[in-house]
């Protein structure tokens, strides 16, 4: 048969990769970046258990263990489509066609913007790009930063920032319009918030997540916020305050904030200016599924995933014949379980090949991505389970569409 | 002052030693090896990467993963390269983008 073909070197994708690989199967894997290892290579945080979630680390052993075992990785590589005739898959780069019979999609997740006025001043960047820019690449996006949006990801690079000796002026709101509805207002914030509070020290975060449990208190909770914020790692986090603009001449030299009201209005006359050199955006993250949508997969607008996910089931096999998917496109979560995902997605992938010897073998990797979903010490959606189980639903009814036909 | 993370807490020191030299719009700069050329222009204090194509205001790197195309550049004559997934290279030639010219506009908001 034809080599297995994999878009994506994140975690989902070459741990697929190695999975298939170690099965006897030929794998290539292609990516546009210029490394191995996807969005993990700018991950750092400390676990409970005191250990450090290395990215750098993590991605080259996942990217020697899939190079050990015969996987040939061509980087540096954009696929710009995707194409099924006559049961092959044609998977196009700029300079060559590729074709296989199993095809798997592990392009991840991207960043969605928060535009506000001044936000395409040079100096303003999403905060992933702030994360790749310290940890990766380890050059300074600027000396001191705000970062706009308060979530899961913003709190975690925050800290990163000040551990690689970067000032962050403050965490904080943006300016409440239609695009930034929700990230705008305050008590939908801090509803999210609560599930970051265990990665908060400091004692008003931590406390206020027990105090806050149903939305009374929550309002209360924003009402008597402090105005000039708590603050998380001696970084302010201000839930009373938005940016109403970025300025600057020719680059980022501040922002304006106002004070809001608890439902994230602007009280005209509280404005004033904080310095900075950057600014960091940080709108959330969403699946990245271009190709699961030219192929012709069906999606589904799902909250608690992230956004639009194509349709699959838990063996990550979508309604079209020979291709899967596997990580952040099915749905925002962190890395182990993008490589628990990618597990399964190779083993179905084996399974298809060799007449269904892997059943057992798939089934655990199934109930394994469920494990490490529930110890996940960073859950960018708290009710990400119920966000699958809707998608299993959406399985079902397509299924039994398409058998009453 | 460096705008460089040598040293960081938990993760390996770098090597600054092993440097390239490339120019952007003909001024002549250093980078690491194997570095990408968005993070060799901001360790150089360089922000503005191009000009709009319309408007001429100055853009600069955005999402520095190859998603959003504001880091679009010119290197060695081959246009729209995205800095921010382009590894640098001893002698590569790199110039920003710059406005085009939107006569037809122009005329009109001088001539209606
Ligand atoms: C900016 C950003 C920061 C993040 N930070 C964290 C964090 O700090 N902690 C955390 O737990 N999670 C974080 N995440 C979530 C992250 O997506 C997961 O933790 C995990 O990396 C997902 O793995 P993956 O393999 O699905 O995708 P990714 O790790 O995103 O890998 C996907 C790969 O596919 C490649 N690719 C995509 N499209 C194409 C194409 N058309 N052609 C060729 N290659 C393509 C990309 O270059 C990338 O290397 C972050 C996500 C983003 C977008
Ligand atoms: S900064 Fe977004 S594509 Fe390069």
């Amino acid at each position: 048969m034809s080599k297995v073909i994999i878009i994506g070197a994140g975690p989902a994708g070459l741990s697929a990769a190695i999975t298939i690989a170690e099965n006897g199967l030929n794998v290539l894997v292609i990516d546009e970046y210029m490394k191995p290892g996807g969005r993990l290579l700018g991950q750092l945080y400390e676990e409970p258990n005191g250990n450090w979630w290395n990215g750098i680390k993590e991605s080259q052993n996942l990217f020697d263990k899939a190079v050990s075992t015969g996987v040939e990785i061509k980087l540096q590589t954009p696929v710009s489509n995707i194409e099924e005739s006559n049961g092959i898959w044609n998977v196009y780069t700029e300079d060559e066609v590729y074709t296989t019979s199993h095809l798997l999609l592990a392009t991840g997740a991207a960043e969605a913007p928060l535009p506000i006025p001044g936000w395409t001043l040079p100096g303003v960047m999403s905060v992933g790009a702030a994360q790749v820019m310290t940890n990766v690449h380890r050059v300074k996006p600027g000396e001191r930063g705000v970062i706009v949006g308060v979530n899961v990801l913003s709190s975690a690079i925050a800290m990163e920032l000040k551990l690689a000796g970067i000032d962050v002026a403050a965490i904080t709101l943006p300016k409440m319009n239609m695009v930034t509805k929700e990230s705008g207002n305050p008590l939908d914030v801090m509803n999210s918030l609560l599930h970051v509070s265990h990665m908060a020290p400091s004692a008003f975060v931590k406390m206020g997540s027990k105090l806050m449990k149903n939305d009374f208190l929550k309002r209360m909770g924003i009402t008597f916020f402090p105005k000039n914020g708590v603050k998380m790692w001696d970084i302010p986090i201000m839930l009373r305050k938005a940016v109403v603009e970025i300025y600057g001449e020719s680059q980022v030299e501040g922002v304006t904030i106002a004070t809001i009201s608890p439902s994230g209005d602007i009280i005209p006359g509280t404005e004033e200016n904080i310095a900075a050199d950057f600014v960091c955006i940080a709108g959330g993250l969403y699946p990245l599924a271009e190709l699961a949508a030219v192929a012709g997969c069906p999606f589904y607008h799902v909250e608690e995933l992230g956004g639009y996910v194509p349709l699959h089931n838990e063996r990550m096999e979508t309604v079209l014949e020979g291709l899967y998917v596997a990580g952040n496109i099915t749905g925002i979560e962190g890395a182990k379980v993008a490589i628990s995902q990618g597990v399964t997605a190779g083993l179905a992938i084996v399974n298809s090949t060799d007449g269904g010897k892997q059943e057992a073998k798939l089934n655990d990797s199934i109930k394994a991505i469920e494990e490490t979903r529930n110890k996940a010490y960073i859950q960018f959606h708290p009710d990400v389970k119920a966000g699958k189980q809707k998608l299993q639903n959406y399985w079902n009814e397509h299924w039994k569409a398409v058998v009453s036909q | 002052m460096t705008r460089r993370i040598i040293h960081h807490p938990v993760l390996d020191r770098i090597d600054e030693t092993d440097t390239v030299s490339f120019t952007f719009d003909n001024k002549k700069y250093k980078a690491l090896r194997d570095e990408s050329l968005a993070a060799a222009l901001l360790a150089n204090g360089i922000r503005t990467l191009r000009h709009h194509e319309e408007f001429g205001t100055p853009r600069g790197i955005y999402c520095n993963i190859g998603h959003c195309f504001e880091c679009r550049v010119t290197v060695d004559g081959v246009q729209g390269v995205r800095a921010c997934l382009t590894p640098i290279q001893e002698g590569m030639d790199v110039t920003s983008g710059d406005k085009l010219l939107t006569s037809v506009r122009d005329w009109r908001a001088n001539n209606e």
